[in-house]
């Protein structure tokens, strides 16, 4: 066992040789490039036994994916952002072939504007794909999803590719000690992949992919993938388990931090949720009863521990790092739908959006949730979204702003934080 | 090619064993899909199709599959990518002796005009350049057949299709000229590229024959009467293929490495005969003859022809 300091894309890198994947096609995006030239490396210096193709977009990329895992091979590859929506129409391909690769997402705000740092309306953009989603915290994490993924993705109650999300920039470039474990251990947890229900050869010739006349078949397929997904549930925890017997690192659906008494919850994703348990840790230490879920398996929705975990809280806050215009935060749908039938609920549940092209959410964005919390708790009267914005925030584009002789119009009467 | 050297001298060369069966959803008197059938009987069974969306996805319909060899549908754009895929992972399977080299399978690409020229030619680019080893099959109807026959950049001049219907300001219908698809496919100079047609099965056999000796692309346009779109009787698909490739208007040829080399040398039959023989020319001659617009067709294939037999 190995332990090295790797960036997210070498940890995500690593996790693709160690599933010993037989084909990688790729195409260049920031933050993301580096996990492919990585591959490419290792395959053409021959550590690696694996096909590396240079395709034309993410487009064709994620249809070779998808076609060379229909062949039988094991596949791995990486996009980020304009990429993944480029080759959008292929994931709903892809799963509708029922074909279990991996495919890693490095998040980075959507275009327009074109900018470079995470949030997450990329990778949720293929929620409803049926691509099992998993996002990422940190380095180790994304190596040891890669192989758990695998795992998930070639089970038989499952046969679903695996989306793995990672934030551009603050994991894609940022430095942990990572564990890299022995290839024999590895072997024991994830067997060499033979697939039974989709393949190409020349014995047993097979149509994939063909297309269906009528609502009846058509639903009866798309309902195979929902249930499918919903087997995921089951899967991942079975494969979570054997990864701690093997490895001894614990991954759950839903990680829960500080949680047991805790009063005020916050929910998170991603890389950002070291931010808030930062703040946690500060408002424990003024005595405030408060607490941290991440939410890792976003497809399926782990509903049912969800519930588990906040029954009996006082109140909830929502980080969305993403935004649906006209609505609000995506994850905060998903997670007061979870909660609605439940009769032990907590009180309140309130909805922010915050890092969104990788801004910072600063302890004083923090703090506000907190009293926002604590003053629906008091009025029985919950805010609708509130959009997260300093006078730092505002103070930066005003600056913008006046260079470019401009001036603000503010954000429409949304109060501004200080910092 | 020369016809001493040919595997195919006449009509009874050709197998009689078939490799799609009848009875499929595709239109009656589909000159495309004869052009395929007789393309499978050089190929084999030992194939997988790589379909993007067209009339012929409408072959595959589940449960059904008139093909006693392999099937992959894709989406429209990316059918090449797809032939990558497959490719690569046969290739790496074999190499790592998990399929058995006896298993491999020949990757043909299947699409329409409208694919190959427009909404697919970068996925295709891009697979040429690589040099992926498969065969693309473009069946030209000259227009997005499947969808009701709207124009697509195969599209000839001056016929009428339900998106450049002719008109007081464009009389005669599509005023564009044909992408030629076979030049930006030779720019890339493939191993093999040729032109067919169902009306000459015995330089249509000859032409796969002769790809099959090529590691890398070896691509074909096939010209694809279509008789709801050109509007003109089921019966006459491969006559009609015959007047386009005896007027000139489809030359069949073939380019070895870029090299063109034409197969059949026509009679040069008047572009008239074609045209007459599909209502949608039917706007050139009624309710009054375009005699501009047929003259400009008439050149476009003179020209065409200078270039290689001199005047």
């Amino acid at each position: 066992m190995v332990k090295e300091m790797l960036t997210g894309n070498s940890a995500a890198a690593w996790g693709a040789r160690l599933s010993e994947v037989d084909y990688v096609p790729a195409f260049p995006i920031t933050p993301q490039t580096e996990i492919i030239e990585t591959l490419s490396q290792w395959i053409n210096d021959g550590v690696m036994n694996a096909k590396f193709t240079n395709m034309d977009s993410e487009h064709s990329m994620i249809t070779a994916a998808g076609t060379a895992a229909a062949t039988g091979a094991r596949v791995f590859s990486a996009t980020s952002s304009q990429g993944l929506l480029y080759g959008y129409e292929m994931l709903y391909n892809v799963t509708g072939w029922r074909v279990p690769l991996v495919l890693i997402n490095v998040s980075r705000g959507l275009s327009a504007p074109i900018t470079l740092e995470p949030d997450h309306n990329d990778i949720l953009s293929a929620r409803d794909t049926g691509f099992v989603q998993i996002h990422a915290a940190t380095c180790q994490e994304i190596l040891d999803t890669i192989l758990m993924a695998y795992r998930i993705a070639e089970d038989k109650r499952v046969l679903l590719p695996v989306l793995i999300n990672m934030d551009g920039f603050y994991l894609s470039f940022t430095r942990e000690p990572v564990e890299i474990p022995d290839k024999e251990e590895v072997s024991k947890f994830l067997p060499e992949y033979n697939p039974k229900h989709a393949f190409f050869k020349a014995s047993n010739p097979m149509s994939q992919g063909v297309a269906v006349l009528g609502g009846s078949v058509y639903s009866y397929f798309k309902y195979q993938v929902h249930l499918a997904s919903l087997n995921v549930l089951t899967v991942h925890d079975e494969v979570a388990g054997d990864f701690k017997r093997i490895f001894g690192r614990s991954y759950s659906a839903i990680e829960s931090f500080k949680m047991d008494d805790a009063d005020y919850v916050i929910i998170m994703t991603n890389s950002f949720t070291i931010k808030g348990k930062a703040a946690v840790t500060k408002f424990r230490k003024n005595g405030l009863k408060a607490g941290l879920l991440r939410l890792r398996l976003i497809r399926p929705f782990p509903s049912k521990e969800l519930r588990t975990l906040l029954n009996g809280k006082k109140a909830v806050a929502v980080i969305d790092q993403n935004i649906s215009p006209g609505s609000g935060g995506i994850l905060f749908n998903d997670i007061t739908t979870a909660l609605y039938h439940e009769p032990d609920r907590p009180e309140v549940i309130l909805s922010f959006i915050g890092g969104l092209g990788g801004k910072d959410i600063s302890h004083a964005e923090f703090n506000h949730i907190i009293e926002e919390m604590g003053k629906s708790m008091k009025t029985g009267v919950v805010p609708e979204t509130q959009l997260l914005y300093t006078k730092g925030d505002l103070e930066q584009i005003n600056n913008l702003l006046n260079i470019a002789g401009k001036t603000s119009g503010g954000l429409g009467g949304i109060e501004e934080l200080k910092d | 090619m020369s016809m001493e050297n040919a595997a195919y001298k006449k009509f009874k060369d050709i197998s009689r064993e078939e490799h799609i069966s009848p009875g499929t959803a595709l239109c009656t008197g589909c000159g495309g899909l004869l052009a395929l059938r007789l393309a499978y009987k050089v190929l084999g069974e030992n194939v997988v199709i790589v379909n993007a969306a067209g009339c012929f996805t409408l072959l595959s319909v589940y449960p059904y599959n008139p093909f006693n060899s392999s099937w992959m549908y894709t989406a429209m754009a990316c059918a090449p990518a797809g032939a990558q895929g497959i490719r690569d992972a046969l290739d790496i399977l074999i190499k790592k002796g998990k399929l058995k080299s006896e298993e491999n399978l020949k990757v043909v690409v299947l699409t329409g005009d409208g694919t190959a020229n427009d909404i697919g030619l970068q996925s295709t680019s891009a697979a040429i350049y690589r040099g992926l080893d498969f065969y693309y099959f473009c069946y030209d109807n000259e227009a997005y057949a499947n969808t009701g026959f709207q124009m697509s950049s195969a599209t000839p001049y001056g016929s009428r299709t339900s998106t450049s219907l002719p008109g007081e300001i464009n009389p005669q219908g599509t005023t564009q000229r044909k992408k030629d698809l076979f030049e930006i496919w030779r720019a890339h100079k493939p191993p093999y590229l040729a032109t067919i047609s169902p009306s000459d099965p015995v330089d249509l056999s000859n032409k796969f024959e002769k790809a099959s000796k090529f590691e890398g692309p070896k691509l074909f346009i096939a010209l694809s009467p279509c008789p709801p779109g050109w509007s003109f009787g089921a019966s006459n698909s491969v006559n009609i293929a015959r007047l386009a490739v005896q007027t000139g208007i489809w030359p069949l040829k073939e380019a070895v490495y870029g090299e063109v080399k034409h197969t059949v040398i026509p009679k040069f039959k008047p572009v008239e005969e074609y045209l007459r023989t599909q209502n949608r020319y039917d706007h050139l001659f009624n309710p009054v003859k375009q005699v501009d617009i047929i003259d400009n067709i008439r050149k476009d294939v003179e020209r065409y022809w200078e270039r290689y037999l001199g005047t």
